[in-house]
């Protein structure tokens, strides 16, 4: 019980740091990034291209991946999800959802369904906490995740990208009279995004592995995390990480592994329906 | 309305003639799966394109559809007709169900999209997990060739069944237009509070076309399950349905009413002809679909058949 609750901690950390971005995206843009979990598996795949083609640890990995993610983020928003929005919501739903089934079927076509893992002497080490035995890239992950939520709020809070990102968040047009470049602070926050996935991805593969569809395994997750959290906020999304493991590791622990996941879609439905705002947000 | 009855009557009759003159199996199964395509872009239109309610987990109407087919036969002995009726129920009123919940509270844009997915997941776990819909292994329907069986020896009548569907769906698409509660979905659609205002209950209005929606879809899943003989929660609830029902619509136009067939058979098409030219690649079609999807929005927000309006009145004007 001790150990289900102690993993399931370990696993919410990372759903929390997928969440991140999600969170982050949505705070500023106010959009739904479907493409959120199909960018995920993108990121993976290259976390593992780079340690089974050039040889490179996934965590050492993680320095040209992030700044390649934040590029792809930035082009993406820039010049794909911005233009084709044309200010309707829908239309940016449509898109990304596009962006999502070409990204995962692409991975399929190029990689088939198999299942990848990399091999790294530390994959199965455990570490010793009391009476429990816990993964050690597990414990790496959990620690990541709120190493990369403090640089995500410093960045927001010290230093101007971040202020320009909170004014537009709050208010566009205001931000835009005032000189913001307001669609340049949209693919900042996308970019921003996406090198937190990339982040992520590095993290999650020696403890996981990679499939095409192993992305739309988390988004919902990711999905149900933000919405519980509150849309927008990172304490939130954190918070709402580590109950939604900890449900799925209790709820498979007594309902069996497959039902496991049943519990998330749950409770994912039942706050869209109850308590839209989320558990910490404020807003109606 | 009498030119698009018109229009329907001859659309029957070209399904028909199809179906005696077509020689070819593989035209015949083409025609029968964009006609299939087509009923999954009409039923999502109903409710995505007339209502405006974008929905991500069309496929979780179609898998009830499908499994209610195969289960009242196999388990309960069912006759396959009073099945087909059972199934489209069940569907519609899981519609009804989703719609309720979801309409209820108020739920739209992102948020509605959202909700059918993770309703589409629940089942697709829940049809792996528990023993009357055989689980993982998925249910198989025994071969009884016989109309009475709703199994034809050949592709005709299959072909027949399904443009049936299609013309109901047209017929239903076509009242739409031109009733009384079309015109509530559709100002529910571009304004839910100004329609409110004039008196129209929208909960009430987007339940009734959710229900709708959803019975299209059981019929489809049904189909399937006839033609194919077989079904698994991947297929029944897995997103390959949903993006096929949304993508076929938005292509076609949304909230028309002969864009979802239009872009059904645009798309079969599409995939066909990639099919023969790169062979059969994994998720190729899936790509295809991102990628026209992706681009439609982009370029054509108010797909083919928006974008061949000017062509049609240029046409009429002429002909005046």
């Amino acid at each position: 019980m001790l150990e289900a609750v102690a993993n399931g901690l370990l696993t919410g950390a990372v759903y929390g740091l997928v969440a991140l971005g999600l969170t982050l995206v949505y705070g500023v843009l106010h959009i739904i990034n479907f493409a959120h979990g199909a960018l995920l598996t993108l990121a993976m795949y290259a976390a593992w291209v780079a340690w089974s083609v050039f040889g490179l640890d996934p965590y050492v990995a993680i320095l040209p991946l992030v700044p390649i993610f934040f590029a792809l983020g930035y082009a993406v928003q820039r010049f794909v999800i911005g233009p084709a929005s044309r200010g309707e919501d829908s239309n940016i739903l449509l898109v990304t959802l596009g962006l999502s089934i070409v990204i995962e079927n692409t991975m399929l076509a190029i990689f088939r369904s198999d299942t990848l893992s990399v091999q790294v002497p530390y994959a199965m080490e455990v570490i010793e906490a009391g009476p429990m035995l816990l993964s050690f890239p597990r414990v790496v992950g959990f620690g990541v995740a709120f190493v990369v939520a403090a640089v995500l709020f410093v960045i927001l809070t010290m230093t101007d990208t971040g202020r320009a990102i909170r004014a537009v968040a709050r208010e566009k047009q205001g931000a835009r009279l005032v000189g913001i470049d307001v669609e340049h602070v949209y693919a900042m926050c996308f970019g921003i995004g996406l090198a937190c996935l990339g982040a992520a991805a590095c993290f999650l593969l020696p403890a996981y592995y990679v499939n095409p569809q192993v992305g739309s395994g988390f988004v919902l997750v990711a999905f149900t995390i933000v919405v519980l959290g509150g849309m927008g906020s990172f304490a939130g999304a954190l918070l709402g990480g580590l109950l939604i493991g900890v449900v799925e590791s209790l709820s498979g622990l007594l309902l069996g592994e497959s039902l496991g996941q049943i519990g998330i879609f749950a409770i994912f439905i039942a706050v869209l329906l109850l308590r839209p705002q989320g558990l910490f947000g404020a807003r109606a | 309305m009498k030119r698009d009855l018109a229009g329907i009557a001859a659309f029957a009759l070209a399904v028909v003639a199809l179906a005696v003159l077509l020689d070819s199996g593989v035209w015949l199964t083409f025609a029968m799966m964009a006609l299939y395509g087509a009923l999954l872009a009409q039923a999502w239109n109903l409710l995505g394109g007339y209502g405006g309610q974008f929905s991500f987990g069309h496929a979780l109407f179609f898998g009830v559809g499908a499994y209610a087919q195969v289960i009242a036969q196999v388990t309960h002995g069912v006759n396959a007709w009073a099945a087909l009726a059972l199934a489209i129920a069940a569907a519609g009123g899981v519609g009804l169900f989703v719609g309720a919940l979801a309409f209820r509270y108020g739920l739209k844009g992102s948020y509605f999209a959202l909700v059918t997915l993770a309703f589409a997941e629940v089942f697709r776990i829940g049809a792996l997990s528990v023993e009357f819909t055989g689980a993982g292994v998925g249910m198989m329907l025994p071969l009884k060739e016989s109309i009475a069986n709703l199994q034809f020896g050949s592709r005709r009548g299959f072909l027949l069944l399904i443009g049936g569907f299609v013309v109901v769906a047209l017929l239903v698409t076509a009242w739409l237009r031109h009733s009384r509660f079309g015109a509530r979905l559709q100002a529910v659609r571009d304004n839910e509070d100004a329609a409110m205002a004039v008196g129209v209950d929208p909960y009430r209005v987007k339940l009734a076309a959710i229900g709708l929606s959803g019975a299209f879809m059981g019929a489809a899943g049904a189909f399937y399950v006839q033609v194919f003989q077989y079904i698994d929660p991947g297929i029944a609830f897995g997103p390959h349905v949903s993006v096929e029902a949304l993508v076929g619509a938005i292509v076609g136009g949304m909230g028309t009413l002969w864009g979802p067939l239009l872009g059904a058979l645009a798309l079969h098409a599409l995939a066909d002809v990639t099919r023969n030219l790169f062979g059969q690649l994994p998720g190729l079609n899936m790509v295809i679909y991102g990628v026209v999807l992706v681009l439609i929005v982009m370029f054509l927000p108010r797909g083919l058949t928006g974008a061949g309006q000017p062509l049609v009145r240029w046409w009429r004007r002429r002909r005046d």
